[in-house]
């Protein structure tokens, strides 16, 4: 062959696909849109002025149909409504008395107005006697939907446009950024650059993808009228689905399910050559779809108690508290359905599935939790620490949360039963409280999820998720799953343990033909499919051998010993 | 007692662990490679960006010094055999009582004009790997020379990035040396599939040309095709690491002369691994054996030896297995690319040519001798087990469900496999499968397989 022949031969393989370009240009459009729809998500936040109107106030504390923002935090029955509404009365007036200064008047900034509305609700809440009080909880309930209903301007007329043009571009865009990679690249493992790329080897970009992560939380739980922009802008979906106007934790619902459906899509495409990853996907975008987003809503709707049927305590922390056992008990049948249903999950549903299937029938086919770290969370999913001390740290930790959501819950209990909210001179609502706030908020959410880019896409699951470590003392002790490690075939290359999202150390055991039962795994299967050797299979078998010696070598006493199977 | 061991690779540092869990000897092993022991397997992975370096170690740091092993980072010049010495590059000398060499190997290079011009290099070691980091910054073209495990790894590295290789090989089909024809062409097919690699097979490299600078700037065939490029891989195979002792006592050949205890012709000298050349190596084993899974098994019964309970090293029923970009090969036993006398195949390859299964048997009793898989994993202790026991082909046939290893939900072969064979023998008794893996393995009560 000739020089230029041969030329023409390389040039030939370099473009052998012409769709190459096109696809590449598509992927890097569809980016250019998702950063086009966070810029106006976050732009969207200083769209509107705020005015405050008698109305306003009105509708926002007394409500045309509100029934408090409650369905994710219990929410009141029928008869305790007519008196709400009358101490609510009471509080309008006295807010009204001290709101007079801003009535009418149009601010242009969102924070001049929070920071008025702030200090008038404080104020008003001084002149209410002790049993019309609104104390700090429900100050930053009127605080957030006086916010959103005080909104007016540009985004508050085009509401639909502005969501299409921030989440739904975003999402868009991101689908168009997965897509390509259908052309792009050929089935099979794709982790190539995973530790060359700044957004997921834990440095600038992932720095700042968890910081925005964490802000997004704080805003979320403890400062939600910052962000009443985009609680209205979802509000015409939420009166689609329920008819009710969104709550700050039904913009997260919606927002928390995009998610798992959109880099539910992506793990599609990255495992389409894995029949086990694309079904287990599937199913957590199904479960978080129906059961934690639309049905609970649906419910709501129907005028029913908010439940989302798969969500078990003690993950579940409130599943035991009064008002949530108060409005399943006066929800007639179905709510009598709901507690036994929960009931049962607990102290019959996590033994068996887990004895059959492992903890993973739960961690990554169902949660929510590990919905979002399964997909989501999956381009983080290495940044764990794998070593022994970490392992050490996580016993300790996932342990300790355990005792103390059962302790909690025996106080709520105890509090529920007898009336007396005093346990050894401590009161129960404070444990329960401060539960919520430590455990319930900071670590699910904004630890859990913010510190992905940090500390791998588990940081919940692993250190701090109760129902992990119930599911996990299962698995440990009585169940038929392990990940069988196939003979002498490892080469300890590290793939495994690299890809654990638990930080589980794979290849210790792999390396010495030994399977892998750990309490913290929850069967995603990375591992396995990692593995360029194929060592590693997750499986469900007999409880006899499933903690096999290690294959290789054995020592005694009496000296070394090679264990009968690799003996010649 | 002081044992010291040169060369932190699998051999060594398996052959340290082992004695360490027996004896209380001082241990040092001394490598100038790396500081700790790493995993030579991964090297591409680095490369790829799926790994960084500090995951490829199979232990963390601290392990060393909790199970008393001194590691030395320092290259050994000299062995004083008489004042049993080792002579350092940078540090002071250190005594032994007795010595592991397990050095491993270097790449092979035949003569060819040219082969040590910059942009020139073999895969095998970490500095190897840093060189070819830096050999491969910002260039549009690479040729990579010899067909091996390591060629198509170097294959699939360079692609990772982009960059076009034309991949020189003299076999007639991808390691026809190793793979019986129709997996060397499944390989062939595979390594085609993927865009910037252009496979030429039965071809020879006869120099390779130089720019101004002392650089590559071209690959020229024994045809006198001239492929310009500015790096090239070589890699057909590796020899022994010898260069220590090579002007020594200690004998060698092509490797390390040992015997199957290890032993080299001086007391207290030991050597494993890659670097060795066995004197009384079987009929139907290789002299030299450089594998990972070797390495670590000789490393295994070397501490065994060393402890004092010397049996003869026995590398046992055959198993190796290998990633050809996507496709995953596993074997069993012997499957030599030649038939040998006495011995049929059977071979299967689903429709669409990445996954097959040949099953090599006696004519006479049709016990299965070899097992290969493409594209199928499976069990290791079941296929060592039947091949021991001489189960027929027959057997394995119906037996499939107890052997297959591939995850849950993923395609099931069996009756395809089965139903080929009914096939192919319509005057023989129709096999039927006697295990059906359920529709859902999630669904599995009874698997003893597992066990």
């Amino acid at each position: 062959m000739k020089d230029q022949d041969l030329n023409r031969t390389i040039d030939e393989i370099t473009d052998s696909n012409p769709g190459h370009t096109t696809a590449s240009a598509i992927k890097y459009i569809g980016l250019g849109l998702f950063f086009v729809g966070l810029l106006v998500f976050l732009g969207s936040l200083m769209m509107n002025d705020y005015k405050l109107t008698n109305q306003v106030l009105q509708k926002s504390i007394v409500g045309d149909e509100q029934q408090s923002q409650s369905s994710a935090q219990g929410g009141s029955g029928g008869g305790a409504s007519r008196a709400g509404k009358s101490k609510k009365m009471i509080q309008l007036s006295a807010i009204e008395a001290e709101v007079q200064p801003m009535l009418g008047k149009t601010y242009t900034s969102q924070f001049a107005f929070i920071s008025d509305l702030r200090t008038a609700l404080a104020t008003a809440d001084e002149t209410l006697t002790n049993e019309n009080k609104m104390y700090s909880y429900q100050q930053g309930q009127y605080l957030m939907y006086i916010t959103k209903a005080a909104g007016t301007g540009f985004l508050s007329d085009n509401l639909w446009l502005l969501f299409w043009l921030s989440i739904g571009l975003g999402c868009f865009g991101a689908l168009m950024y997965f897509l390509p990679k259908l052309w792009l690249t050929l089935p099979g493992i794709q982790n190539d650059h995973i530790y060359h790329n700044p957004a997921t080897k834990g440095k600038t970009i992932g720095i700042i993808m968890g910081s925005l992560l964490i802000g997004f939380y704080v805003v979320l739980y403890w400062y939600p009228e910052y962000i009443a922009n985009w609680i209205a802008m979802v509000d015409p979906i939420s009166y689609a689905i329920k008819g009710e106007e969104a709550s700050q934790w039904f913009l997260y619902g919606l927002l928390y399910t995009l998610a798992i459906v959109v880099m539910g899509v992506r793990m599609f495409i990255k495992y389409r050559h894995s029949t086990y990853h694309m079904i287990r996907t599937g199913s957590v975008m199904f479960f978080q779809t129906a059961f934690a987003f639309l049905i609970p809503e649906i419910l709501v709707a129907l005028n029913k108690p908010y439940f989302d049927f798969k969500n078990i305590w003690p993950l579940h922390y409130d599943f035991f508290y009064d008002y949530s056992l108060n409005n399943l008990a006066g929800s007639g049948s179905l709510g009598l359905f709901m507690l036994v249903w929960g009931i049962a999950l607990i102290i019959i549903g996590v033994p068996v599935f887990t004895y059959f299937y492992g903890k993973r029938w739960y961690c990554s086919w169902v949660c929510g939790c590990g919905g979002l770290a399964e997909t989501m969370g999956d381009p983080h999913r290495q940044l764990s620490d794998k070593s022994l001390n970490a392992w050490k740290i996580e016993r300790w930790m996932v342990h300790s949360v355990l005792v103390l959501v059962v302790i909690m819950t025996a106080g709520v209990l105890y509090t529920y039963w007898t009336g007396s909210s005093n346990v050894l001179g401590v009161s129960t609502y404070t444990v329960r409280s401060w539960y919520g706030f430590a455990i319930g908020s900071v670590f699910a959410g904004v630890i859990g999820v913010g510190f992905y880019p940090f500390m791998g896409n588990r940081v919940w699951c692993r250190f701090g998720c109760p129902l992990a470590a119930y599911l996990g003392l299962v698995q440990r002790f009585k169940s038929r799953f392990r990940i069988t490690t196939n003979g002498g075939q490892c080469i300890s290359c590290g793939n495994c343990s690299t890809y654990c999202e638990m930080g589980i150390d794979v290849r210790w055991y792999a390396q010495r033909g030994q399977n892998i039962v750990r309490s913290s795994c929850v069967g995603c299967g990375v591992c396995a499919s990692v593995c360029p050797r194929g060592v590693l299979k997750l499986e469900n078998g007999p409880e006899e051998g499933r903690f096999n010696e290690p294959k290789a070598f054995t020592i005694t006493d009496d000296g070394i010993e090679m264990n009968k199977e690799m003996a010649a | 007692m002081h044992l010291a061991i040169i060369g932190n690779g699998v051999t060594g540092t398996t052959a340290a662990r082992y004695v360490r869990k027996v004896k209380d000897w001082e241990i040092t092993v001394i490598s100038s490679e790396t500081e700790h022991f790493f995993s030579r397997t991964a090297l591409m992975y680095i490369y790829m960006g799926h790994m960084k370096y500090e995951h490829t170690k199979p232990y963390e740091d601290w392990f060393w010094g909790k199970n008393d092993i001194n590691l030395v980072y320092d290259h050994v010049t000299d062995i004083n055999i008489h004042k049993k010495e080792l002579k350092l590059r940078d540090g002071s000398p250190i005594g032994y009582d007795k010595l592991v060499i397990a050095t491993g190997s270097n790449t092979n290079k035949f003569g060819w004009p040219g082969q040590n011009l910059d942009g020139v290099q073999g895969l095998y070691s970490y500095p190897d790997l840093k060189l070819m980091e830096e050999n491969t910054k910002d260039i549009n073209r690479a040729a990579i020379v010899g067909g091996g495990l390591i060629g198509v790894e170097v294959a699939e590295m360079l692609h990772s990035r982009n960059i076009p290789v034309t991949f020189l090989v003299r076999e007639t089909n991808y390691w026809d040396n190793a793979l019986p024809k129709e997996e060397a062409q499944m390989v062939n097919r595979e390594i085609r599939r993927h865009n910037y690699i252009d496979l030429h097979l039965e071809t020879y490299l006869k120099e390779i040309l130089a720019d101004d600078n002392g650089r590559v700037r071209a690959v020229v065939t024994e045809n006198g095709d001239k492929i310009p490029c500015q790096f090239v891989a070589l890699t057909p195979g590796v020899h022994p690491n010898i260069e220590l002792v090579e002007d020594s006592d200690i004998a060698t050949n092509r490797g390390i002369l040992v015997n199957h205890f290890f032993e080299t012709n001086h007391e207290d000298i030991y050597a494993a691994g890659d670097c060795v050349e066995f004197t009384d190596a079987a009929e139907d084993a290789p002299p030299i054996e450089q594998l990972w899974y070797t390495g670590r098994k000789q490393g295994e019964a070397l501490a065994r030896i060393l402890c004092g309970e010397r049996k003869k090293y026995d590398r046992g029923i055959w198993f190796n297995s290998a990633k050809f970009f996507n496709i995953e090969w596993q074997t069993y036993g012997g499957v030599p690319p030649q038939l040998p006398e006495g011995i049929d195949t059977f071979y299967w390859e689903h429709d669409d040519g990445r996954h097959s299964m040949r099953i090599n048997f006696d004519e006479q009793d049709r016990a299965i001798s070899g097992i290969n898989v493409m594209g199928i994993r499976l069990r290791h202790m079941v296929c060592e087990q039947w091949i021991k026991d001489g189960k027929s082909l027959e057997y394995m046939l119906q037996n499939l469900g107890d052997v297959m290893f591939d995850p849950e939900f993923s395609e099931k072969y069996e009756h395809a496999i089965i139903d080929y064979y009914n096939q192919l023998n319509p005057d023989k008794e129709q096999l039927k499968l006697k295990r059906e893996r359920g529709l859902f393995d999630i669904f599995q009560f009874r698997n003893k397989e597992t066990a």
